[in-house]
């Protein structure tokens, strides 16, 4: 009981500071942007943590966020391993190979109005499809190894990339495109010094909706048939012997990896795109 | 519009005839092999032939497809067993319930987070970052535990799945609700001001309305989201009813066919939902006089 008064009274504490932060003249600065979701981040945790003690919440259903903590430092080695055939094997060779083709088919169709015309819409409809469902498919033909999940992965981020990449091409006025024919610049000329450059912050848009595909391509992959490691495998094997701690610790570190490779795309669009008017805020 | 109807046309069209050469190439090899073990030579239109025919293909082609489809579906209705267990049309009503019942509450939690964090600010600096953080986290990983975890609790069926349907619609949402309740710019806010309309009117008068196109883009993402929600949620309860459990036990026992046609029916459904959504918003937003 004394857990859950805990768990109240946390809660009605830091709803309070947050008010109070986000209401004062400071909450415009950085220091209060970085602090409030901390500090909720923070306040879900304790309570989390208290109410499952305070409730006895058995640990098949729900474990506290200690545990998950304590699972993650314990099993780094195990963690590290399905990290690198999901993530580094599965998902980021499929990243690379998916989006370079759909940018590489996007610049090959560029000069064709008429294919361009055709397939946007078409990929524009395979975009809204649940395209997961290819992955028992793509498991059979590739076997149970990463490369299936690559495949998986590919799929998945070929059609929203390619659909981006396409409009971002189109993306310059004529007064721009006038000016490189002043130049008597060629087609390649005009593609690589104007028209890739800006389009740019549609085909960064396209990479960051493709790192979190990526990932669940990669993990839904391995539900449908793996080798003995990966998150995919864990996931779905310690769900069945109840070891939801080990779950958690798998999911955390997909959190993070998620968090990670959508925060390095971002990075690198900053340095790409200084020039573009949402990047100088 | 019509003029996109020839390169659309000619673009399925060299899908399909990629496709049919491809199950030559894929199919060829198991052709051959029953070839040689009954010791007859095959000619290449027999090769050809019965590529586009075995019954467990590495790749159906597809008439193969449309015709498993039809099978299962419309051949089944006529019949009067348009809800038997073999038929497709309950394995995705069983998906599609799970799917709208999700979609339902995923969006209606959305709507209601994203009112209050545009009205209060305190919750706003909170849970923003984190709503929109939580959109570059593989959500779906967790759907095997939901559904395990619900199961022990003692709940089944359609609720766990439902479940995943909500969560996973639950964030675009909230991001697209938020950024649209946010649309109006200063000028519109300050009119209303002068009219000294009370917060209540300025919500239902002009922060709702000029959300609309926001939301609609947000719930077309949000219905794909649930759809795959459904699916995904269905590998894990062993695989009995839906669509995702005619897929996995499609790849238990190599039944090729099977899969792609329960891949084409939640192709359709995704299809037919997204379509259903794109049409009210065309008519909503031309009422509401947003598009001319």
């Amino acid at each position: 009981m004394i857990w859950v008064l805990i768990a109240i009274a946390f809660w009605a504490f830091t709803w309070w500071l947050n008010g109070r932060i986000a209401n004062s003249p400071a909450a415009g600065t950085r220091w209060a942007k970085l602090v409030v979701p901390v500090i909720f981040g923070v306040t879900v945790l304790v309570v989390w943590e208290a109410l499952v003690r305070g409730l006895n919440v058995p640990p098949v259903i729900l474990p506290p966020p200690t545990a998950i903590g304590a699972k993650v430092a314990s099993s780094l080695d195990v963690l590290w391993v399905d990290f690198v055939q999901t993530f580094m094997k599965g998902a980021l060779t499929g990243y690379l190979m998916g989006c370079g083709g759909a940018i590489a088919t996007a610049i090959l169709i560029d000069r064709s109005p008429f294919l361009q015309r055709g397939l946007l819409p078409v990929g524009n409809f395979i975009a809204a499809l649940p395209i997961i469902g290819t992955a028992p498919i793509l498991v059979m033909w590739f076997g149970f190894d990463w490369h299936s999940k690559a495949a998986v992965v590919v799929v998945m981020v070929f059609f929203p990339m390619l659909v981006n990449t396409v409009q971002g091409l189109a993306d310059t006025d004529s007064m721009q495109r006038d000016l490189m024919k002043t130049y008597s610049a060629n087609y390649w000329q005009t593609l690589l010094s104007l028209r890739l450059p800006a389009a740019m912050p549609a085909i960064f848009n396209g990479l960051k909706v493709a790192t979190t595909l990526a990932l669940i391509g990669a993990i839904v992959a391995e539900f449908f048939g793996s080798p003995i490691k990966g998150m995919g495998f864990r996931i779905s094997t310690e769900v069945g012997r109840l070891g939801l701690d080990m779950v958690w610790a798998e999911i955390t570190i997909a959190a993070i990896a998620g968090s990670a490779f959508y925060g390095i795309v971002a990075v690198i669009e900053k340095g790409v795109t200084f020039w573009h008017p949402s990047q100088r805020g | 519009m019509m003029k996109s109807v020839v390169p659309i046309l000619t673009v399925v069209v060299a899908i399909m005839v990629l496709w049919y050469a491809a199950a030559i190439g894929m199919n060829a090899k198991w052709a051959r092999d029953q070839a040689t073990r009954a010791d007859v030579t095959l000619t290449t239109p027999e090769l050809i032939a019965d590529t586009w025919s075995q019954e467990r293909p590495v790749l159906p082609v597809p008439h193969q497809v449309a015709s498993e489809l039809w099978k299962t579906t419309g051949a089944m209705a006529l019949k009067g067993r348009a809800f038997s267990k073999r038929s497709l049309i309950f394995h995705g009503w069983i998906t599609l319930s799970a799917t709208l019942l999700g979609f339902v509450f995923g969006t209606g939690a959305g709507i209601l987070l994203a009112v209050g964090i545009v009205h209060n600010k305190a919750m706003d600096m909170s849970v923003m970052p984190w709503a929109i953080a939580s959109q570059t986290i593989p959500i779906l990983a967790i759907a095997p535990m939901i559904i395990v975890v619900l199961n022990s609790v003692g709940i089944q069926g359609l609720v766990p799945k439902a479940f995943i349907s909500a969560y996973l619609s639950f964030f675009p949402v909230v991001v697209g609700m938020v950024k649209g309740l946010r649309s109006p710019d200063g000028m519109q806010l300050d009119l209303l001001k002068t009219y000294s309309a009370s917060g209540g009117e300025t919500f239902w008068k002009l922060r709702l309305p000029s959300s609309m196109p926001y939301l609609f883009t947000a719930l077309k993402v949000g219905m794909a989201a649930s759809l795959v929600g459904a699916i995904v949620g269905e590998l894990p309860t062993g695989a009995i009813r839906g669509l995702g459990a005619r897929m996995l036990t499609g790849s238990y026992y190599g039944q090729t066919i099977q899969i792609w046609s329960a891949l084409f029916a939640a192709a359709i459904l995704a299809a037919s939902l997204v379509g259903i959504i794109s049409l009210i918003e065309r008519r909503m937003l031309k009422r509401m006089g947003v598009k001319p």
